[in-house]
């Protein structure tokens, strides 16, 4: 039996678990108490944070809808991008390819155009 | 830069699987298109339609025997056999899901999320009588199904997985029924199938970190020949496993089966029943037999005591059950570890009587369900078991379907419920699996138990106020039913036209 | 041995048995609407199949080797597990379908006459027809488990029929008391099936006969004794033999088709059948024959004490089997000899039932023949052919029950030793006995002064449906007897070993003529003297009765002292033993089931949060086996 091939993992595992509770534990005891509104706030991507509506934290589900769809679109340019770069080598199989997976993004873009996804009322 | 070359692929045998893909986007069209009022009709046909073709196209390919796609896909005996069973069974299922005359609407609400009886809802009912999007999510489901059981490589299979498993998450919310009942089911699925879908593809992980690829055929090779310690192998197929009997509910696994079962409308969990089982005991087939059957088996014993678990712990909690649906689901979870004795009896006789066995419980278990969609009163399905006391002398008709569908379960001859018994127990005992044998058949023993509890509820107790009547079924749940009880007597009286089939497809390619 | 395949006109075997079985369906079926005309497709549906029989017969009495098989399709076929759905057409199941197709119209045509004003009487043709389809199919079968199927078939419907009036608490009970034995009985035969399965690998007859060489003396002794279980519960045989006489509570033409003519001799042709297997193995035959002399005396015994027409009837017929028993198990050419009296007391058996109902139709359904009494005069035709079948159970020259039981008789002799003595002693024995409580019975039933019930006052012969069956059963037990114990013999001779050399027992062939008439006299004529006066209308207290009825009387505590207070024992004992051990311990693992099942349900929380902990915990045990079985731990 040899765990050779293992050992390093194992050890930055290790490590990595240390380093954490390390962290974790010393700030409190080390770093200085001063807080004020600011850091007590939620973090909302460095905008200002929305008060809370009423009821306990729903929000209409148009906010989801709209995150979904940006996704979908996001992750469609993500795989144009490396295409269009080795477009040359790729040739008229990667083209095809290509039209194809934006018909299929298409057809879900049809329906919810239809369907009234992009309606915000 | 060199150009690359495009891989060459077999259409013919990838047909089946670019036909449902390609009804089920059109699917998707036709519910952006086509007016609300002929949608149903138009998806219910389509869906039919493409399920049809793909059967006949798997029909014309059953002596197919490849691999395509730089391998990532193999058409061979298994994955045709495997493909024509889940389109099969999926036909019969869409029935189900057709069914629009016991319930205004079917069973599928369009907008879950409004409260039932509210406003809203009213509204809702009278603009849009039912959801009509079932149809393309189910036929992704029944395309990520074929691609699955073909899937040749780990990364592929695991693609294929999420494909069906992601249609079924959303499926199981939709009823219109006790809806928050069976969101929270959706939600469960869908959690918990996230979780043991991260340990199948940390399984994959593990396994390429052994040998270095993803195709089968190579872990194939590594497993036979490489000199290393494969440490990892074994600890990635333990991940891959998990994975794969999360999809058959085997215990441990399984603590979502009952939950989802009784929450997702009735349709949908007779699809799942009968399709995802056949789904993924395929793939489990496939990667048992095709990329680690270099292993020589030793893994059974570990297998074998999840297989024995997943029997005794099924059959003992089926006992107890007061919900028809629940109590259908463990019994499934029970059958999910007789198939496992199949699949660990090894070798031809294993995979040709594992094959049989999911045709012919997908079979009986849509009639079931079937059954269960027929039972209702006002407040739709009679779930609960004491509902169902003298139903015998109310509908003797359907009590008589439902008891001759729980003595196939129970394994009576005659009934396909017994070939099927009988073909796995014989193949594990001719792979020397005889402990395997003796814990299914007292497993057997105790889990006829409670089916006989429900037949003898139906026929000798005497109706009361609170007994449910029959709905008369329309002509698609008809259809349903009478096709898996006439499968459950057919493959009962002449199981060889079926057995015949199975034992010639026994054979994977690599 | 092998079989040829069917072919021409022989390949439509299967019709002997679709006909019945479809008509059957159809008359199940089609409910009230075929009540009007049911009856009529009834009775032409084994009418076809004895058409259909006779010419198949002439046909194969046309070939070589007499035996053709057809193989329809593969019943079962799992992996080395097959079972041939076939049929096998040779001389013995021929003259079996003759038997049952041809005796079995007759009935069904007198039953149109006898269930006329019952309103099942469609009802009752369809479980009729079901039941002809059923017998065909055991007696057709070409491995044992067709005959198994046919087995069970015949038992249902037997149930089904004998529980007709299911009305009455005793047809009920009667119903579940036969389905109950033959239960035991079928146990038996279907572990000897598996245990066929298991030596052999098959169940064809061809294959199981030609490997049965092969295998252990004991292994043949265990399955021979299984199968015989299996006939003997099917047959009425000790000990299996108390639910025949309750089985009378069907309606009369079930107890001469089904426990009379046909389903009741089913014991005796899987003996015949399994000769191969009976014969290779002595003290097996040895306990056939033992079975079958103890039952018929048994049965002589009882038959003299019974009042009921119908029970002395069926008493009659399990001692009657038992002569069959005797037969088949004496061997060598006794086995034909014991199917030529089945084929024998097949027709004379169904004449006296039908003669029996014929008697009840016209007497207000009185069984009880302490009440009947100087009939002779009102029922011209009943009492004719009831009398000649009466001489020919009791075996008087010429009738056919000479020709059938005496070679069986002095085949008993034919035994060597002590033996010969005891089995040809109570062969003659019942011999005698026979003649005695059938003179009994017909004597007290059709002579004598009327003893009636107040409320008849005129019995009346039954309608011509009726009386033409009765007049044609009773010319096949005049004539057919001498017919039989010839030509028969040698029809069967390639399914059944041959009549060896005339083998010279302890008496000669003549004396053992003389002895059997000369008991045969004598029991008649003592029952004669006895009641030609009648006897008493009710039972009487001890002292007052005549010698007699003293007799009878002793039989009936014989029979209660031996069979039916140790059965009450035996039962309070099986009870107590049921009650306090089996039921506890099934009730025990029951309860175990049920609360290791409530207590596992607690952990199926409804929690998601629980439910990814328990799919963690397995996948951590899976994956730690697994890592512990490369390292080498597990092993």
């Amino acid at each position: 039996m040899s765990f050779s091939p293992y050992v390093p993992i194992v050890a930055l595992f290790v490590l990595g678990a240390l380093f954490a509770l390390f962290s974790v534990s010393i700030a409190p005891i080390v770093g200085p108490k001063r807080y004020n509104r600011a850091k007590l706030d939620a973090y909302e991507c460095g905008i200002e944070p929305t008060p809370q509506p009423v009821g306990g934290g729903r929000f209409p589900v148009k906010f989801y809808l709209t995150a979904m769809l940006f996704i979908v679109f996001d992750i469609e340019t993500i795989f144009l991008y490396p295409w269009a770069v080795s477009f040359d080598a790729l040739g008229l199989f990667g083209l095809v390819e290509m039209v194809l997976f934006i018909g299929t993004v298409f057809i879900a873009y049809a329906y919810v155009w239809r369907r009234g996804g992009l309606n915000w009322d | 830069m060199e150009d690359l070359k495009a891989p060459s692929i077999d259409y013919a045998a990838v047909a089946p699987i670019l036909i449902l893909f390609g009804a089920a986007c059109l699917g998707v069209v036709v519910e952006a298109f086509v007016p609300r009022r002929a949608r149903h009709a138009v998806q219910l046909t389509l869906a039919l339609l493409a399920t049809l073709a793909g059967l006949v196209v798997v029909i014309t390919q059953a002596s197919t025997r490849v691999t395509t796609a730089v391998g990532a896909l193999a058409i061979d005996g298994p994955a045709v056999f495997l493909q024509g069973a889940i389109l099969v069974l999926a036909l019969v299922s869409l029935l189900l899901m057709g069914e629009r005359k016991l319930e205004p609407g079917g069973a599928f609400v369009p907008q879950a999320a409004i409260t039932v009886g509210s406003e809203a809802d009213e509204r809702q009912a009278a603009r849009a009588p039912g959801l009509t999007e079932v149809y393309p999510i189910s036929l992704f489901a029944i395309a990520g199904m074929l691609l699955f059981v073909a899937a040749n490589d780990l990364l592929t299979m695991f693609i294929a997985l999420e494909v069906f498993s992601l249609p079924l998450y959303l499926l199981c919310a939709l009823a219109r029924r006790r809806r928050l009942l069976s969101q929270e089911a959706a939600l469960k699925y869908f959690l918990l199938g996230s979780y043991a879908s991260a340990f199948f593809l940390f399984g994959v992980a593990l396994v390429y970190g052994f040998v270095g690829a993803v195709d089968l055929a190579s872990i194939h090779t590594a497993a036979a020949e490489s000199d290393r310690d494969p440490l990892l192998l074994y600890a990635g197929l333990a991940l891959l496993s998990i994975g794969l009997l999360f999809k058959t509910a085997a215990v441990p696994f399984h603590v979502w089966t009952p939950d989802v079962y009784q929450g997702a409308p009735t349709p949908v969990t007779a699809f799942m029943a009968a399709c995802t089982k056949v789904a993924a005991f395929g793939a489990l087939l496939r990667v048992l037999y095709v990329g680690f059957n270099g292993l020589s088996w030793d893994f059974t014993p570990i297998l074998g005591v999840v297989a024995v678990l997943t029997m005794i712990i099924g059959a003992v909690l089926a006992v107890t059950q007061t919900d028809i649906k629940r109590l259908l689901a463990y019994s499934s979870i029970a059958n999910a570890g007789y198939l496992l004795v199949g699949v660990l009896a090894s070798g031809e006789r294993g995979l040709a009587s594992t094959m049989f066995y999911l045709v012919a419980y997908g079979f009986s278990v849509l009639a079931a369900f079937a059954v269960v969609t027929l039972v209702r009163d006002a407040d739709g399905e009679a779930g609960h078991l004491s509902r169902w006391a003298g139903l015998g002398r109310r509908s003797p008709l359907i009590a008589g379907l439902f008891t001759f569908i729980l003595l196939a379960f129970a394994g009576i001859p005659l009934t396909s419920g017994f070939i099927s018994k009988f073909a796995v127990f014989a193949a594990a005992m001719e792979g020397g699996q005889t402990w395997l044998v003796i814990a299914g058949v007292i497993s057997s023993i105790v889990l006829a138990f409670p089916y006989l509890r429900v037949v003898v509820m139906m026929w000798l107790s005497d109706p009361s106020d609170a007994t449910p009547t029959v709905s008369v079924p329309g002509v698609l749940t008809t259809a349903a039913l009478a096709i898996g009880v006439a499968m459950t007597l057919l493959l009962g009286v002449a199981p060889s036209l079926l057995l015949d089939l199975t034992t010639g497809a026994a054979e994977f390619v690599q | 041995m092998e079989y040829a395949q069917a072919t021409g006109l022989l390949g439509n075997v299967w019709l002997l048995v679709a006909i019945p079985l479809a008509s059957a369906a159809l008359l199940l079926l089609l409910g009230r609407r075929a009540d009007r005309w049911g009856h009529w497709l009834g009775v032409l549906a084994p009418a076809a199949s004895f058409v259909l029989g006779l010419v198949l017969f002439a046909q194969l009495s046309g070939l070589e080797n007499k035996s053709v098989e057809l193989s329809l399709w593969d019943f079962i076929d799992v992996f080395s597990f097959k079972v041939d759905f076939g049929l096998l057409y040779d001389p013995l199941s021929a003259i079996f379908v003759l038997l049952i197709t041809g005796v079995g119209s007759l009935i069904h045509v007198y039953a149109v006459e006898y269930m006329r004003h019952d309103e099942g009487r469609r009802r009752f043709f369809g479980y009729f027809n079901l039941f002809v389809a059923a017998m065909l199919l055991l007696v057709l079968g070409n491995n044992y488990v067709m005959l198994y199927v046919g087995w069970e078939g015949v038992g249902l419907a037997s149930y089904l029929l004998i529980s007709f009036w299911y009305t009455r608490p005793a047809a009920a009970t009667a119903g579940k008391k036969a389905f109950l034995m033959n239960r035991v009985g079928d146990a038996g035969f279907a572990i000897a099936i598996f245990a066929m399965f298991a030596a052999l690998g098959t169940t064809q007859y061809d294959e199981v006969f030609n490997g049965v060489g092969a295998l252990s003396s004991g292994l043949v002794l265990a399955i021979g004794l299984l199968l015989l279980l299996g006939a003997c519960g099917k047959s009425g045989q000790f000990p299996l033999q108390a639910w025949l006489p309750d089985a009378m509570e069907g309606p009369t033409p079930v107890s001469a088709l089904i426990h009379a003519a046909t389903m009741v001799t089913a014991g005796v042709y899987l003996i015949a059948r399994s000769n191969p297997v009976f014969s290779a193995n002595e003290t097996l035959q040895t306990v056939v024959v033992s079975i079958g002399a103890l039952t018929l005396v048994i049965g002589c015994i009882i038959g003299c004490a019974k009042d009921d027409i119908k029970r002395v009837l069926a008493w009659s017929t399990v001692s009657q089997i038992g002569y069959m028993f005797l037969g088949v198990g004496l061997g060598g050419g006794a086995y034909a000899l014991a199917i030529v009296h089945l084929l024998a007391h097949g027709f004379f058996k169904a004449g006296l039932f039908l003669g029996a109902g014929s008697v009840m139709h016209g007497m207000h359904d009185q069984t009880d023949i302490r009440r009947f009494g100087g009939l002779a005069k009102h029922m011209r035709i009943t009492w004719a052919t009831f009398g000649l079948g009466w001489l020919a159970i009791i075996g008087m020259f010429p009738f056919s029950g000479f020709f059938s039981k005496e070679p069986i008789i002095a085949a008993a002799f034919e035994r060597e030793g002590w033996t010969a003595w005891l089995f040809g002693g109570a062969a003659l024995l019942g011999a005698a006995l026979t003649a005695f409580y059938m003179t009994r019975l017909f004597v007290l039933t059709f002579h004598g002064k009327p003893r009636w019930t107040e409320d008849i006052k005129h019995p009346h012969e039954s309608p011509a449906l009726m009386t033409i069956p009765l007049i044609l059963l009773a010319v096949g037990s005049v004539g057919a007897g001498f017919l039989l114990s010839t030509s028969v013999p040698d029809w069967l001779t390639p399914v059944l070993p041959e009549h060896g050399e005339e083998a010279h027992g302890v008496l000669s062939h003549t004396v053992i003529t003389i002895l059997s008439l000369l008991v045969t006299v004598l029991g008649a004529g003592g029952a004669w003297l006895l009641f030609r006066n009648g006897t008493q209308e009710q039972e009487q207290p001890a002292g007052v009765l005549v010698t007699a009825a003293r007799r009878n009387l002793y039989a009936d505590s014989f029979n209660e002292w031996v069979f039916e207070r140790p059965g009450i024992y035996l039962t309070r004992a099986l009870v107590f033993l049921d009650n306090r051990g089996i039921d506890g311990l099934v009730n025990g693992l029951a309860a175990a089931v049920g609360g290791g099942s409530s207590r596992l349900r607690r952990t199926q929380t409804g929690f998601v949060r629980s439910y990814a902990m328990s799919i963690l915990t397995g996948a951590l045990v899976v994956t730690a086996a697994f890592v512990a079985l490369q390292l080498g731990w597990l092993v």
